[in-house]
């Protein structure tokens, strides 16, 4: 550590500017931590590993990723199935969140000035009609895909009760 | 931490990560840590229309576990060195494990 003495002149500093920056970035520059740091106290968007999308203020977090986020909304996205329309999307109020780390694919800053923006190729929609077409589509995938896995078991000699998602 | 100290040579390079959930996404590299979380600067996204939720982000933070890929600029890579040094962990490492 440096031997600091009172007499010794004020470092320089030019007012109204940070403090030069030192050319080496520091080791603890490169932490979870410091990544996240200046994203603190911002709006954000998070993506989910189950592929929700929530949009909220950044209070908190962990090394591991964990995060608080406070005015957190849910963002619906319906894409629509002909080129010809566009999708749909809704916003649905959700409160305070924690989330755990493991379940984060992606923290986004969001450009505020594009933040009113909508998205090229949807429009807002009602929530309630939003929420039903992604009901819909959801159920229809996961019965296509229950399809799927009960004939790609069967290719491989597996019968009757296996198959499905009970078991 | 060999791939932690090489993905610190590559920062303020452009680079593509791509994710496990099929999203491709292209920008600076800001910085990197421990996990290999990845930060981007000024992203562009390929395929942008199939992902409405990125339209208004600009810089992401990137999950290390996430990440099935990242395509790095050949030029800014040092073949050379980087089997140097995988060379001498590979060294160090096997002396500490016996």
């Amino acid at each position: 550590m440096e031997a600091l003495n009172l007499d010794d002149a004020p470092p320089p500093q030019v007012l109204g500017q940070p403090p030069q920056q030192n050319q080496q970035l520091p080791p603890q520059m490169f932490t979870t931590a410091a990544q996240l740091l200046d994203l603190t106290d911002k709006k954000l968007m998070v993506s989910l590993r189950d592929g929700r999308k929530l949009i909220g203020v950044l209070r908190s977090w962990d090394q591991f990723a964990n995060l608080v986020l406070q005015q957190t909304i849910e963002r619906i996205f319906v894409p629509s199935l002909s080129p010809s329309e566009p999708g749909l999307f809704a916003d649905v109020p959700r409160g305070i969140f924690l989330v755990r780390g493991e379940n984060v694919t992606l923290l986004g800053e969001i450009d505020l000035d594009k933040d009113d923006d909508t998205p090229t190729g949807y429009e807002r929609a009602d929530v309630e009609v939003v929420h039903r077409l992604w009901r819909e589509r959801k159920g229809r995938e996961a019965k296509r895909e229950r399809g799927r896995r009960a004939r790609l078991l069967r290719e491989v000699g597996f019968e009757g009760e296996v198959l499905g998602e009970g078991g | 931490m060999l791939f932690f100290s090489f993905f610190k040579t590559l920062v303020d390079q452009e680079v593509t990560v791509e994710l496990k959930n099929d999203i491709l996404l292209r920008g600076t590299l800001k910085s990197v840590d421990q996990y290999l979380n990845i930060k981007l600067d000024q992203i562009s996204v390929v395929d942008e229309l199939k992902y409405p939720h990125l339209s208004s982000v600009k810089n992401v933070f990137i999950r290390g576990s996430v990440v099935r890929y990242v395509h790095l600029p050949g030029n800014a890579v040092d073949t050379a060195l980087l089997e140097d040094a995988t060379r001498r962990e590979a060294a160090n490492s096997g002396g500490k494990a016996k």
